[in-house]
Parts: C-alpha cells; structure tokens; sequence
C-alpha cells in the first residue's frame, strides 16, 4: 500500500511503455464497442484526411492508467480521471509484417504526483503520454484515493 | 450548417440498462493491456473489498457510448458521426463498477460551441445502478469536423 504522508509534489511513480498494433485496435474495437472505421481502415482514414489508422483516443487513455492503478494496488482506487485528445496516435502497418506480432506503436507513459489533498487524502497524478515523438494526451490527471 | 445549438440543455432520459459481466470486464481490461489482478482474479477483487472482478477506470464509456449514441442517432441533432473526433474525456466516479452491476446513463447535453466551420458538443452521462445508486458521471466533448 501507498502511504500518504511519504508522498512529495513531484515525485515519481514509475513510468511504463505501450505496444500498439492494428490486432491491438481491432481488440479495443471489440472490447468496447467503437467500431468507427477510422480505427482499422486504413482506405477510409485516409479519405477523411487522417494519415492512416489512429488509435481509439480511449484505447490510449486507457492503457496509460493502469501504471497509476498498479502503483496504488486497487484500481478502484481512480476517483476521477480526466484528459485532453491533442494528436491522434498513427499506428502504421508495416510491409512484410503479421499485423498481430508487428511491434506497432509505443506510448510512452510517466506518472508524476500533481498534488495532494491531505484532508481527503487524495493524490493527483499526472500523466505525461508521449507517441510518435509527440505529446497525445493533454492534462492527463487521475486523483486516487489513499 | 451542422449541429444543432438548440440541443444544449436537452436530456436523454436512460433507456435500456447495461448488465455488467465478469467477462466483458476481463475482455475490456486485456484490450487496454490492464494488469491489475482485481481485474480478472475474483478473489484479488474480494481481498480489495470488492464483489467481484473491478472495471478498468475507463470502462463506463462503454455505457456512456451508447448513451452518446442516442444523441447522434437523432435526427434533430445534426451530427454526422463519421466527423467526429474525440477531444476530452473525463470520469468521476462515485464508486468503482464491479461485475453484476446493472447500470442505466441519463444524457445530458451541456454545451455547443462553434470551432470556427465546426462545432464542439460536450455530453454528460449520469451512470446509476437501476435502484438509483450514483456510480460514475462521463462527460465527453466531441469535436464535429465542419464538412469540406
């Protein structure tokens, strides 16, 4: 378990990289039930002037909080989890390749403590989320209850 | 011109309830590569003082997807869904979803802005049990791409 009173604004909690293919997004298309073709076409990604297949925004919002979630050991432990989509993650589909081992895309995660609530005990942990080179998600925050 | 302003205040009273199963949970966590064990593993979610297997903390948008569906579905709404994109997602919730919860959202719209030839329309899906237990509240703002 987590102890509040060791926690500092600043510190750490880990960091943890995502591999994302085209298997991966038919996967989360499945899962959740978003099947907008954006997200396993690459024709009609292309059509709608998208640079090919992009991840579901929420497939990489949801990959990126289970660092937070293993950290503090109870995954209902994410009160409040909120983010910003600021650029699409492209997953490619490299020539030659099993669309189900290619290595895909890699999202970068880094969890950081935000800020801290000692009166509800709660700790913000911030999420920098980094693909392709470029930032993904903006103000990515999860509060915990501790 | 694309979406409708006058949806702003509208709300999508909850329509048919969501079972939530221990597979779909277990489906959902290995989709977005989750690894907690309260996740999959009963008794991992029992010694976390839970029922049965815990949601990842993004799974309500599966419930408030469908919600959201309402809304682009009706015709008086004037979004073209093959525009959307997805520009903020936030979950507060009131307490986790486990398996066996049977969950109902009542949509509520919050905002249209105009972004420039597009507009930007933010959802609010009130997530309860079907006795009226608040669980989670979504709220989701979706870019409508303006038409070339």
């Amino acid at each position: 378990m987590i102890d509040f009173e060791t926690l500092e604004k600043g510190t750490v909690i880990g960091s943890h990289t995502v591999q994302v293919n085209r298997a991966d997004l038919v996967r989360y298309a499945g899962a959740s039930g978003d099947f907008n073709p954006i997200h396993w076409n690459e024709r009609f990604a292309k059509e709608v002037e998208l640079p090919s297949v992009i991840a579901h925004g929420m497939f990489t919002m949801g990959s990126v909080i289970d660092l937070v979630s293993t950290w503090v050991g109870n995954p209902g432990a994410v009160i409040d989890y909120q983010t910003r989509f600021t650029k699409p993650v492209v997953v490619e589909d490299p020539e030659g390749s099993n669309p189900s081992e290619a290595e895909g895309t890699s999202i970068f995660v880094e969890g950081k403590v935000g800020a801290l609530d000692s009166e509800k005990r709660t700790a913000r942990i911030d999420l920098a989320v980094t693909a392709n080179d470029s930032k993904v998600l903006l103000k990515c925050q999860a509060v915990v209850q501790l | 011109m694309g979406i409708n302003p006058e949806l702003v205040g509208r709300v999508f009273p909850a329509n048919q309830s969501y079972q939530v199963g221990r597979e779909k949970i277990r489906e959902f966590a290995q989709a977005i590569k989750a690894t907690s064990p309260a996740h999959f593993d009963v008794q991992a979610a029992k010694e976390l003082g839970y029922s049965d297997v815990v949601a990842p903390p993004t799974f309500a948008i599966i419930v408030a997807q469908r919600a959201d569906a309402q809304l682009i579905a009706d015709p008086a709404s004037g979004i073209d869904f093959s525009r959307v994109v997805h520009a903020d997602q936030r979950f507060t919730h009131h307490r986790p979803i486990v398996a066996g919860d049977e969950l109902v959202a009542e949509l509520h719209v919050d905002q249209v802005r105009e972004m420039g030839a597009g507009a930007m329309i933010t959802t609010r899906a009130e997530i309860a049990t079907v006795d009226g237990e608040k669980v989670a509240t979504a709220i989701s703002s979706l870019l409508v791409r303006a038409e070339d």
